[in-house]
């Protein structure tokens, strides 16, 4: 499923690192189907992991803080003081205001991407074409996830800038950007670990106008350990 | 085609005025007006914000400016992209080459790690030391926004570069005095500018660095026009402002 012939640009990946958590022991398995959402919380000191179950899917994700949700995680902060564009292994997601919300712990994939933002039915028509606005998107997925579960309190001034888990989108000295390939494969994760108590909202890619999904979207699986 | 934009030292400005460093501002420009900003010191930042003032909901999105037109920096040829997939304001003059799109805002925190003596009004008045954050939620409060509402800003004069590994560094010495960028609003947009340091910035002391502003006024872009012919990205972007302003004079 993956492409081979996108990118020439050299693939630096921070390093590797299985974790030591058992999947039998997992407080919450859920699965995420293509193309669909999932909300939740994740406690301060619980484990969350993301599984890329077929590869090459993006998880789109958004962070914010359970007790006061207007702070958020914020892709600027945390890309700044990391001093790094990518996440991988020991990134500090930060919110806006500063604070660390979770820790990446453990890592199988390599690269993370957190400067493309999410697919919308708007920015499609822009990139693609302007009759693909029909066409499923991350954006209106979390517009269902917000609407269908109006007890997190949140609304669209609260969908912003998300991590992408999964994704590959290098950025070059010269100032270019692309979406390349990604570096995920079938049973990559992603680990973190919660240092306040958050509410993920994912979105399962559904896009289908390049290679972030292989073209062919696939579900992701949620683990929380306590 | 001419270019009508130019015609910078023959078409008077509208109104211009200066933003001493480290304050804040706000105003709405109509959809064909111009907004110029000229450094006047080295190393100057503007933080910029935008906002559609009939849909305080549609805002500045960075991501998706970035990545619909392939790009880490913003220069003359850009296009800066709502949510909704318009067009705000399109890049039309700059002498610089390269805009910040990822540095974010100085915060409080930042200036006790960089050393930077938070100046109070109390004792420096208006040469208090403002942060960049703080004055976006000052500006936004004036329209019922708060922090909500912040989206990604973009800094205009800076440098934040990436090398092949992903490591960010900043640049100093990027922006020169006399240099200027030309902003051309496409929509009508409530813009948020703050003169307060770059994030990143190595000075020893919060540095206080103003900028002159000129508005003045442009023809609606056409096929021919520098931004739209960029990328076949752009020209979608602008059919879209197109049926936003389907009905009205000039559209």
């Amino acid at each position: 499923m993956r492409l081979t012939e996108t990118t020439s640009t050299t693939t630096t990946i921070t390093p590797l690192l299985e974790s030591p958590l058992r999947v039998e022991n997992a407080a919450i398995r859920h699965l995420i189907e293509a193309g669909d959402h999932y909300i939740g919380i994740v406690r301060a000191g619980q484990t969350l992991r993301l599984v890329d179950v077929e590869g090459n899917e993006a998880a789109d994700t958004l962070f914010f803080n359970a007790h006061d949700t207007a702070e958020r995680y914020s892709a600027m902060d945390t890309v700044r003081e990391q001093g790094q564009v990518y996440l991988g292994t020991g990134s500090r997601l930060l919110s806006g205001e500063g604070n660390l919300m979770l820790t990446i712990t453990a890592d199988t994939c390599g690269r993370h991407d957190t400067l493309g933002g999410a697919c919308a039915s708007e920015s499609n028509t822009v990139r693609y074409d302007l009759e693909k606005r029909h066409m499923h998107s991350c954006r209106d997925n979390w517009m269902q996830a917000i609407a269908n579960y109006p007890e997190f309190g949140l609304t669209k001034r609260d969908i912003t800038h998300n991590i992408n888990f999964f994704m590959n989108v290098p950025v070059t000295p010269e100032g270019g950007l692309s979406f390349a390939d990604g570096l995920s494969g079938p049973g990559k994760y992603v680990e973190m670990e919660a240092a306040m108590d958050v509410v993920v909202l994912i979105s399962n890619c559904p896009q289908l106008n390049n290679p972030c999904s292989g073209f062919n979207p696939t579900p992701l699986e949620v683990l929380v350990w306590d | 085609m001419t270019n009508s934009l130019s015609a910078r030292d023959d078409v008077p400005d509208a109104y211009t005025t200066h933003l001493p460093g480290g304050q804040h501002w706000s105003l709405r420009l109509r959809r064909g007006t111009t907004l110029s900003l000229t450094a006047r010191e080295a190393d100057t930042n503007v933080g910029l914000l935008c906002y559609n003032p009939e849909n305080l909901l549609e805002r500045l999105n960075l991501p998706d400016t970035l990545k619909c037109q392939h790009t880490f920096k913003l220069t003359r040829g850009n296009c800066l992209y709502s949510d909704m997939g318009r067009v705000f304001a399109s890049i039309v003059e700059d002498d610089l080459g390269w805009h910040d799109s990822v540095g974010g805002n100085l915060n409080r925190a930042h200036m006790i790690t960089k050393g930077w003596q938070p100046v109070s009004f109390q004792q420096a008045l208006n040469d208090r030391t403002q942060t960049g954050h703080d004055s976006f939620l000052v500006e936004l409060a004036k329209y019922g926004l708060g922090r909500r509402d912040m989206a990604a800003n973009l800094n205009l004069f800076s440098k934040v570069e990436s090398d092949e590994a992903g490591r960010l560094r900043y640049v100093p010495g990027h922006c020169q005095p006399g240099q200027r960028v030309m902003l051309r609003f496409d929509m009508d947009t409530l813009v948020l500018l703050h003169t307060c340091p770059h994030p990143l910035d190595p000075s020893a002391c919060y540095p206080h660095r103003g900028v002159d502003i000129a508005l003045g006024t442009a023809p609606a872009p056409d096929e021919e026009d520098i931004c739209w012919r960029a990328c076949p990205e752009n020209a979608r972007g602008f059919a879209n402002n197109r049926l936003y302003h389907l009905g009205l004079q000039g559209a």
